[in-house]
């Protein structure tokens, strides 16, 4: 066996079918545990909401935790949903041009959800 | 590309439909079904940053019973998604691979999932009545 002078990280490095190594699985996790917080203090929040109108529902949104808690929920959603959707495509999806194409599609979908929400939420933040 | 007469292992039709692997195709069910449930939620923040009659369409269909229907749908998907999701992360760090905890802890996602279900829309609707 001759010495490579690779280092073991390197000769690892950006392995796996697509080329990105560990990152997606990685990512698929860290924002599964950032979402389990988040997902329970949604239900809750909704729970307590039923049947608020508007006032309420801006003046809840407008406090800054609730600010906060609402841009992390949706930001990790979106990143943990558009990382599981990409997985769901690159299964069933075979024919190599539909699938590049779906993939694109919807992570283009993924970014352009991404702002609606951050616009929406910064108005209510803002001008209530 | 796709060769037809390649050897597939055995599937669906195969073998009969376990815990196991029904629990499996809900995980990602449910994961499909809470995007829509997303797209919801962002549909419902953008309506509220709209103004009053926005934001009333939005409610108005979420009250109605297609809505409520929704909604209790996507309330199961969010637990069972939740507890299956733990699961798996339990799983990642290479425990609870024994068939019986398999079976267990499948069972236990499940009844979790269904009694935080119950116990939500029973404290919706008893926080504000019947709604509206
Ligand atoms: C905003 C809510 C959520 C959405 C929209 C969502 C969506 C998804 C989707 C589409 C997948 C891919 C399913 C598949 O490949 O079969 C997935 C996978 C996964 N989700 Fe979620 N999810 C959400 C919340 C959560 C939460 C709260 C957890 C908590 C632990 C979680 C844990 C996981 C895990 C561990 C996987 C990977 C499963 C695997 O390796 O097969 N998710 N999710």
């Amino acid at each position: 066996m001759s010495a490579s002078l690779r280092t073991a990280l390197g000769r690892v490095r950006g392995l796996g079918s697509a080329g990105e190594g560990t990152a997606h699985w990685w990512a698929q996790r860290l924002t599964a545990i950032a979402l389990v917080p988040l997902t329970l203090w949604f239900v809750i929040s909704v729970v307590m909401l039923t049947g608020a109108g508007r006032g309420e529902v801006v003046g809840w949104l407008a406090r800054p935790f609730n600010f906060g808690a609402m841009g992390l929920l949706v930001g990790a959603g979106i990143h943990h949903a558009q990382l599981g959707l990409q997985v769901v495509i690159e299964d069933y999806v075979h024919a190599e041009p539909v699938r590049v194409a779906g993939l694109m599609a919807m992570k283009f979908a993924a970014v352009l959800l991404a702002l609606v929400a951050a616009v929406s939420l910064l108005s209510i933040f803002v001008r209530g | 590309m796709s060769n037809r007469d390649r050897p597939l292992s055995p599937h669906l039709q195969i073998y009969r439909p376990q815990i196991t692997s029904v629990l499996s195709i809900l995980h990602r069910a449910t994961g499909v079904a809470l995007v829509a449930g997303l797209l919801a939620l962002v549909y419902w923040l953008a309506a509220a940053a709209a103004g009053d009659a926005a934001f009333a369409a939005a409610q108005g269909f979420l009250a109605s019973w297609i809505g409520r229907l929704l909604l209790l749908a996507w309330t199961f998907a969010v637990f069972f998604h939740l507890a299956n999701g733990i699961r798996h992360l339990v799983w990642d760090m290479g425990r609870g691979f024994e068939l019986k905890t398999v079976t267990a802890s499948g069972w236990l996602v499940v009844a979790v999932s269904a009694v935080l279900t119950l116990l939500t829309w029973v404290a919706a609707y008893g926080l504000r009545g019947s709604g509206t």
